[in-house]
């Protein structure tokens, strides 16, 4: 099949693309990038670290990408990575035990911030920006109230098993990764979900001809949204072994927000994968190590991203490309000439 | 009266990637004269507007302002050149004063700063000239669309208007605003400004026009003088039928129909439409004929549950049903194309397999998934049996043409299987081979024992396939025709009566 | 009868009243000229900041690099000033001029790209925040005789109460801010472009020109805000300022500001930044409240202004 031509592959093909080219000169400055080593029942190296570190942000992204489908954004998701992680530390200080109420506690006061944040974008019609910052700022003053503001430690080796632990050779949380997206990959492409997902997202006015509740699938993006977010929440937590509500998943929105515009979803909605989302995220990860292997000084992390950013956006924008097609074709045209005028001489 | 041309336009051309939405066209505006550019949806009105007012720039002929050639960029260009602009949707700031919005960008100032005493005052006084005595200093949000309408007017001529485009400004009036409207219009005619009067509603023409320029299919019909211009000769103009070689009408035979398949009594909303009746049987095709705004798209509106009505009942199916959102006609089997294909009809991004399977889909819900093989199953079907022209239902439905989406259009509702559909125009702005093989498809479909309401202002068309023709005029309806009576003049009388 | 755009205005004056008053009962030396214009001066940068996000969101925009300017100004500020001994009268210039270019440049790529504000300005806040830690990852400090002055330099009014530098800066900052805002033409642009940029357009107001002074003017006065908060900390530190751009949104947001744009008063961002300084005020003077309720307390406040906004919004005068 041609690659250029099909609409759906040729999505894939950016982003696969950069993150192999970052891999590519992962592997020519430090060679041992590629190296994995087997011990002890899990595997060690550098792709696997990028792997493990990039889980929560690729939590997040799996979320994010559906509500920027529907031409949204969430910008409550680090909060609500506070909020549960100081949830379920809560009840394992109070001397809860059992690692499903714990979890599912976790989970609970996720989904009971994704409700909010549902509630106000999609049936009081509030603008996803301002209607998520709303959580954003009031979530992490949440986060502390429920440790009443300490960084709460605690000793559960069941759910320090959520951050730290290992299973069939992978760090955990590389595994949670892989089974929410399998469960959100059902839940969208197995159902009807996810198009009509990409249906609101793509035209408002015209799938309300067609009978689709956008209120109610909002509400439910946005819920899943926030299950994400409590997950790596509860990660995070599990992997420091206790609940810090200030620096819990702080900007991590952003990083989430990044994760799914490198995969190249737009922000005005529509099409989504999340796929792409976890490229995204894995591509940002990667970058990250990309610079501490070249040498250059990590403290131009931030600066390198923010020009991936801006890259990234401007590459989507159509003036932009209408531009560099304009320049392309400017060359051409003076190659052209030149070749015409080399053949004169000759 | 004053002859010369204020602003002369000459052999437009404007041409969009899709679309050669002017083919050449010219129009004079003299000064001191109310001049109409009437034509229905699609003929090229509002383009020629835009083109005017610089928000479009041409892409050949000459455009002559006081015989002098004019390059507006942007409106505020033909806004200092003296071409002012007032819109149906009123492009005014609603967050601002009254006064705020009469001198946005002009205020007068002292010491650099304005002076909002005399930004003030000078409102009041300006607006007094159109017998407004409002508080200026209130949002413009606080008044009605008419004074709103009536601020914009002002705005445009204190800002030295030789030229008053007026875009529909009547489509939300009542009868006393548009009266008024009307003596402000004469006024600034006594003054000299010319003033083109867009509209569909044939009275005002006749009651305020001195002349008529009507296109159609982005041609220039014809400038006609309102005075020696017949009412059903300007119909035959702007709906372009000479009233020959309608081609083979064969009346369905409408008599069989025992039970009908939808019996609407009385639906209406306010404001929107008067009580109509309406009724379907199985087989047939009922056309809604009339106007631009006669209430046609209001009726597919109300009947699918889009709009809720406020009155009548709908019977459909042996059943009385009340839907209060699209997903319930759906549920009971109807479907609605709608009539602006681009902004409710479409999803853009999407490809033709998924804007194909959607709506049946949504009919099953969202649980009950079909499986991708079915779906291009579906998919391939409708393209071969639609003969839409694509190589790939992979496609981005944004790719294809516009009679290519319609047909994709259409395949979305029968997809869906339902026993009624619902078309609003929908052969407009499609070139003329898709629209021949859209005629024919209705008339398959209509064969194959589905009931059709189909809203349209080809009467070419509507003759050619339906069984009986409902018109309406004003909101309300005025006449159904059946049989015989369904030609193209009786449609025309019908509409054009007062 | 009260006018409808006024009533947001009006609700945060009361709550503010309401709040001091409150404080006033239950503490004593809380209702002093004192605590009142310490809440000026403390949080001076915070208004500074605000007053340009205001002009933002009253165009329907949105600047997420505010906290990012301050803390890169910080920054080169303390470079110029304590590694290459410039004067700081001539690094403020540079600076005010170099963080205005920043905001110019974002403004450019929203107008002419079309791309969405806040995506725009949030890679200008890693931009910022990466050139401040490119810098120096280090906090360092000020060392200048000029900024004791300037820092120390103030009056006391009403007995007790101190006007400082901060204070007489931010105030002017406002006064001006009130002018362009309501007084000239381009404050009308603003409110234009924020009720309707497609109306704004057609009635002539030049799009690109004014986007783009809005977002260098936000990027200014976080530039300005970044040396008056240099004055507190007398050094420059590139993870400074973390999340002051949320503080400003919620303070003009609660100032009655509409966050889509096009209504809003410049005084009721003060008024917004005072209610969550007496609200900090509030929670230290009580001693036992911790000091997340804050952010909780802002967080309900937000919720409830938007919530009017949008009560506000649906109920249409006829």
């Amino acid at each position: 099949m041609n690659l250029s031509k099909n609409p759906n592959l040729r999505r894939y093909l950016w982003p696969c693309a950069g993150l192999l080219v970052l891999l590519v000169i992962n592997a020519i400055i430090a060679p041992e990038f590629f190296n994995i080593e087997f011990k002890d029942g899990r595997f060690y190296g550098s792709l696997i670290d990028v792997l493990n570190r990039a889980a929560p942000v690729a939590l997040l992204a799996i979320g994010m990408s559906l509500v920027i489908a529907t031409a949204g954004v969430d910008l409550s998701v680090g909060s609500i990575m506070a909020i549960a992680g100081a949830v379920s530390a809560y009840y394992i200080t109070k001397g809860v035990d059992n690692l499903a109420l714990i979890i599912g506690a976790g989970l609970i006061a996720g989904l009971i911030a994704g409700i909010v944040n549902g509630f106000l974008v999609g049936y009081m019609s509030i603008q996803p920006i301002v209607a998520t910052l709303i959580l954003m700022v009031a979530g992490r003053g949440i986060a502390q109230l429920i440790n009443e503001g300490q960084i709460v430690t605690f000793d559960h080796p069941g759910f320090a098993f959520l951050g730290t632990g290992t299973f069939l050779g992978l760090p955990f949380p590389v595994v949670l990764v892989i089974i929410t997206l399998a469960i959100v990959q059902l839940l969208t492409r197995r159902t009807a979900l996810g198009l009509y997902i990409e249906a609101v997202g793509a035209n408002p006015s015209a799938s309300h001809y067609m009978g689709l509740n956008a209120k109610a699938i909002k509400m439910s993006v946005y819920c899943v949204a926030a299950l994400c977010a409590a997950l790596a929440g509860m990660i995070a937590a599990a992997d420091i072994r206790g609940s810090d509500a200030n620096n819990a998943g702080l900007w991590l929105e952003l990083d989430a927000i990044l994760a799914v515009v490198i995969g190249g979803a737009s922000l005005m909605g529509g099409r989504f994968s999340i796929f792409l989302a976890i490229i995204g995220a894995l591509i940002i990860q990667t970058l990250t190590v990309t610079i501490i292997l070249s040498g250059i000084p990590p403290k131009f992390n931030l600066l390198i991203k923010a020009s991936a950013i801006i890259f990234v956006l401007l590459l989507q924008s159509p003036l932009f490309q209408q531009q560099l097609a304009q320049l392309r074709f400017r060359k051409k045209a003076t190659a052209a000439t030149n070749n015409s005028k080399e053949a004169k001489s000759a | 009266m004053n002859t010369t041309p204020v602003l002369q336009l000459k052999g437009i051309h404007k041409i969009f990637p899709s679309v050669h939405a002017l083919k050449g066209v010219n129009f004079t505006l003299r000064a001191g004269e109310i001049h109409a550019l009437l034509g229905e949806n699609g003929a090229g009105k509002s383009t020629l507007i835009k083109v005017m007012t610089g928000v479009y720039q041409r892409d050949g002929g000459d455009i002559l302002l006081d015989g002098q050639p004019i390059f507006p960029n942007n409106t505020g260009d033909a806004q200092a050149l003296g071409v002012s602009t007032v819109y149906q949707e009123v492009n005014l700031l609603p967050n601002l004063t009254v006064a705020q919005n009469i001198y946005l960008g002009r205020e007068p100032r002292r010491f650099g700063l304005i002076n909002w005493g005399k930004v003030n005052r000078d409102a009041q006084e300006l607006l007094k000239g159109y017998d407004l005595d409002i508080d200026v200093t209130l949002p413009l949000s606080s008044y009605s669309i008419a004074v709103q309408q009536l601020i914009a007017i002002a705005r445009g001529v204190d800002m030295s208007a030789k030229v008053l485009i007026l875009d529909e400004p009547t489509a939300s009036l009542d009868a006393d605003e548009v009266q008024s409207l009307f003596r402000i219009m004469r006024d600034l005619k006594a003054r000299g400004i010319g003033i083109v009067f867009v509209t569909h509603f044939l009275d005002q023409v006749y009651a305020v026009c001195d002349r008529i320029t009507v296109l159609r299919s982005a041609q220039l019909v014809g400038e006609f003088e309102t005075a020696t211009l017949s009412r059903p000769e300007l119909i035959g103009h702007m709906l372009g039928k000479e009233l020959a070689a309608l081609g083979e009408h064969k009346p369905p035979v409408t008599s069989a129909c025992g039970d009908a398949l939808l019996t609407v009594k009385g639906i209406g909303r306010t404001a929107t439409l008067s009580p109509t009746d309406i009724q379907v049987c199985k087989g047939e095709v009922v056309g809604l004929a009339g106007l631009l705004g006669s209430g046609r798209t209001e009726l597919c509106r109300l009947i699918f549950g889009v709009d809720k009505k406020q009155a009548g009942t709908v019977n459909f199916n042996g059943k009385e049903v009340n839907f209060s959102s699209p997903r319930d006609a759906i549920t009971a089997g109807m479907g609605l194309c709608p009539e602006d294909r681009k902004h409710d009809g479409i999803l853009g991004q999407l490809s033709i397999r998924e804007n194909m399977i959607l709506a049946r889909q949504i009919k099953q819900g969202w649980w009950k998934f079909i499986s991708r093989k079915e779906q291009e199953e579906i998919a391939n079907q409708y393209v071969k049996e639609l003969s839409i022209a694509t190589s790939d239902i992979e496609k981005p439905i944004e790719q294809l043409s516009g009679g290519n989406q319609q047909k994709v259009i259409l395949a979305r509702w029968l997809a869906a299987n339902p026993s009624l559909l619902i078309l609003d125009e929908p052969t407009r702005g499609i070139d003329i081979g898709a629209h021949a093989e859209i005629i024919r498809l209705i008339r398959k479909l209509c064969d194959q024992g589905l009931a059709l309401i189909v809203a349209s202002s080809e009467l070419e068309e509507l003759v050619a396939f339906s069984s009986s023709v409902i018109v309406l005029r004003d909101r309300s309806k005025v006449a159904e025709l059946e049989g015989d009576e369904i030609n193209p003049q009786q449609i025309m009388q019908a509409i054009a009566a007062s | 009868m009260l006018n409808r755009k006024f009533i947001p205005l009006a609700i945060t004056c009361c709550l503010f009243c309401l709040l001091f008053g409150i404080g006033s009962i239950q503490f004593e030396g809380f209702g002093t000229p004192r605590v009142f214009f310490n809440l000026l001066s403390d949080n001076a940068f915070l208004i500074i900041a605000a007053v340009g996000m205001t002009f933002v969101i009253l165009s329907g925009g949105i600047d997420l690099s505010v906290g990012a300017v301050i803390a890169l100004t910080g920054v080169v500020c303390s470079v110029l000033i304590s590694k290459y001994q410039w004067h700081p009268l001539v690094v403020f210039p540079v600076v005010l001029i170099g963080g205005t270019a920043f905001g110019a440049i974002m403004g450019a790529i929203i107008h002419y790209y079309k791309m969405q504000p806040f995506i725009v300005t949030l890679a200008g806040m890693f931009f910022a925040r990466g050139l401040a830690s490119v810098i120096s990852e280090e906090s360092i400090p000020i060392e200048h005789e000029f900024y004791n002055q300037v820092s120390m330099f103030g009056f006391e009014i009403l007995g007790d109460a101190w006007i400082g530098s901060s204070t007489i800066i931010c105030l002017m900052v406002l006064v001006v801010a009130i002018i362009s805002a309501h007084y000239t033409r381009f404050g009308g642009r603003v409110y234009a472009i924020g009720g309707d940029a497609n109306s704004a357009a057609l009635m002539g107001i030049p799009l690109a020109a004014t986007t783009i002074r809005i977002y260098a003017i936000s990027a200014f006065l976080a530039t300005l805000s970044g040396i008056v908060y240099s004055f507190y900390t007398f050094s420059g530190y590139s993870l400074a300022a973390v999340g002051v751009e949320l503080d400003a949104i919620a303070a003009v947001v609660i100032g009655g500001t509409l966050l889509t744009g096009g209504y809003g008063y410049m005084v009721g961002t003060l008024m917004g930044v005072l209610i969550m300084g007496v609200v900090q005020t509030y929670i230290s003077f009580d001693g036992t409240l911790s000091s997340w309720w804050t952010k909780i307390v802002i967080g309900l406040l937000l919720f409830c202004f938007i919530a009017l906004q949008q009560l506000l919004a649906r109920v249409k005068p006829k």
